[in-house]
């Protein structure tokens, strides 16, 4: 199947280093994120996913001795996130993220959805109570929340708890999701409800998602790139990076191979 | 082709298995088709049983890579080249068995002739020159498998023009024997059937042949026409 034309941009990575102090873990990546669009990013461990991913909504701010060079341009506005007038908590409104570990905060279901709008000035209940449903409804979990809202998120199984962190990024209609291997740490059922839920969000939000399972790199994504040691070795069409890939070490990582 | 090692040696020797029993059935397919073609010019009707013999060995193979195949997509995912292999090598064997049940409907033909107590030679001049240019694409297109060479591939898809070719001038060369001696008749229908058979081989070959380019290079040349062999 062929993806006829390319999709719009919604966001676009150029020349981007990225320094832990004196170690450069992200190489000169040039990378377009389609809207609407699913892209995996794969590769082996320390490869430097994580810190690209980061790097969208400006998580390595929090930690003095991190530097970006380059540019990740966020459009349809064309404003370079790393820009250092681009403030980093409206960023995250922008762009949400969703960890590894579901990690609910040690509060009620309805406020773990709800504190990115508080965070925002939000206050009135109404508006609260339509997004939290909204939201809740979004990540496919309203129905097994909606009788007990104001218990601990805790008390969920992990499976809820993840989809819960999504509503939770959902809640601040994001145009920018960020999964970083959101299912390693769920049942093969949960993992599925998951994918699901991706496929569904992609209708309105772009997402970007870290994962070490290859075929589900190969199901949720319509693009994919692969990184090596910091550097972004091949992206391309996920159709095409599972059949046909360019790079040997592309094709020596996804088909198991020792390069 | 991917010459680096897995990390599960087990999946390396899978797929190496896999390989071997294609290469095993290929070679079943090649001595029907050539125990068929020494059947029509000498006559040995003996050798058609153990055609028809070879040929239970040559489904039961088949169904075996079959279910390799499909233990393997089970199992290991295969991703990239893997894939590709696993792909093209479950299309190959439905080539290769159909190739050996036209070498059985060669044999088959050939003894009905001889039964009938007729000599094929003195009909369809240049079957024997058919048959071996389609005995050789069966070859060339398993030492294009076994070996992952495209070119050799290629040069397959490109002989299949001319087997295609000379296969239409026997018919008609039949055709007009038929109408100017009608007692002919039955056993010119057996020569086309036979005609008919060593022609499809080919064809046969020449898919083996489009698989292979699709395993080393993932290009699907086919129904593209002979342009894309070059
Ligand atoms: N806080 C940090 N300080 C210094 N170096 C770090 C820090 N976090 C990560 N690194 C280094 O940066 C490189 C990239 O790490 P990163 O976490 O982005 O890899 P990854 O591809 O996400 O790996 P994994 O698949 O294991 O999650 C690694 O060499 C890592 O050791
Ligand atoms: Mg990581």
């Amino acid at each position: 199947m062929q993806i006829q034309e390319t999709p719009a941009l919604k966001a676009e990575a150029r020349n981007l280093n990225f320094f832990y102090g004196e170690n450069k873990a992200l190489k000169n990546i040039n990378m377009p994120i389609y809207d609407k669009k699913v892209t995996a990013l794969i590769g082996p461990s320390g490869c430097g996913k994580s810190t690209y991913l980061r790097s969208f909504n400006r998580m390595h701010d929090l930690y003095p001795g991190n530097r970006y060079e380059g540019e990740i341009r966020f459009f349809p506005d064309n404003t370079n996130l790393l820009s250092a007038d681009v403030d980093p908590i409206e960023v995250r409104m922008r762009i949400g993220m969703v960890f590894q570990k579901p990690n609910p905060f040690p509060k009620s279901i309805f406020e773990n959805v709800a504190y990115g709008l508080r965070v925002r000035g939000e206050n009135n209940r109404r508006v609260l109570d339509d997004k939290v449903e909204h939201a809740l409804k979004g990540a496919a979990i309203w129905d097994e929340v909606k009788d007990r809202l104001s218990e601990l998120a805790s008390n969920l199984s992990g499976g809820q708890q993840q989809r819960l962190c999504i509503a939770r990024a959902l809640a601040t209609d994001p145009e920018l999701l960020l999964f970083d291997e959101p299912t390693s740490a769920l049942d093969p059922i949960a993992t599925g409800a998951i994918e699901e839920l991706v496929h569904e969000l992609k209708k309105r939000v772009t997402i970007l998602i870290v994962t070490h399972n290859m075929q589900q790199a190969a199901r949720v994504s319509d693009y994919t790139a692969y990184m090596f040691l910091g550097e972004m070795i091949e992206f391309g069409k996920t159709d095409e990076i599972f059949i046909k890939p360019q790079d040997k070490r592309t094709e020596d990582y996804i088909t198991g191979r020792m390069g | 082709m991917n010459e680096s090692v897995h990390l599960s040696s087990q999946f390396d020797e899978d797929l190496s298995r896999l390989r071997t029993h294609v290469l095993q059935m290929g070679g079943l397919v090649e001595t029907q088709v050539s125990a068929a073609i020494d059947a029509y010019a000498t006559g040995e009707i003996a050798s058609v049983k153990s055609i028809v013999e070879t040929d239970r060995r040559v489904n039961e193979l088949e169904k075996a890579i079959d279910d390799d195949c499909a233990h393997i997509i089970a199992k290991r995912q295969p991703t990239a080249s893997d894939l590709r292999l696993v792909l093209g090598i479950s299309k190959i064997v439905t080539d290769l068995e159909r190739a050996g049940d036209e070498a059985k409907k060669i044999a088959k033909g050939v003894r009905r002739i001889y039964e009938g107590g007729h000599m094929p030679s003195q009909y369809g001049v240049g079957i024997r020159h058919l048959a071996e240019a389609a005995l050789s694409m069966i070859r060339q297109a398993l030492d294009a498998f076994a070996r992952l060479d495209t070119e050799l591939a290629k040069s397959v898809i490109r002989a299949d023009t001319d087997v295609d070719t000379e296969f239409k001038s026997i018919i008609r060369q039949l055709i007009t024997h038929m109408m100017e001696d009608p007692r002919t008749i039955t056993t010119s229908i057996d020569i086309i059937t036979i005609a008919r058979a060593i022609e499809r081989i080919g064809d046969h070959a020449k898919n083996v042949s489009e698989q292979v380019i699709y395993v080393v290079d993932g290009r699907d040349i086919r129904h593209m026409g002979k342009e894309a062999a070059q």
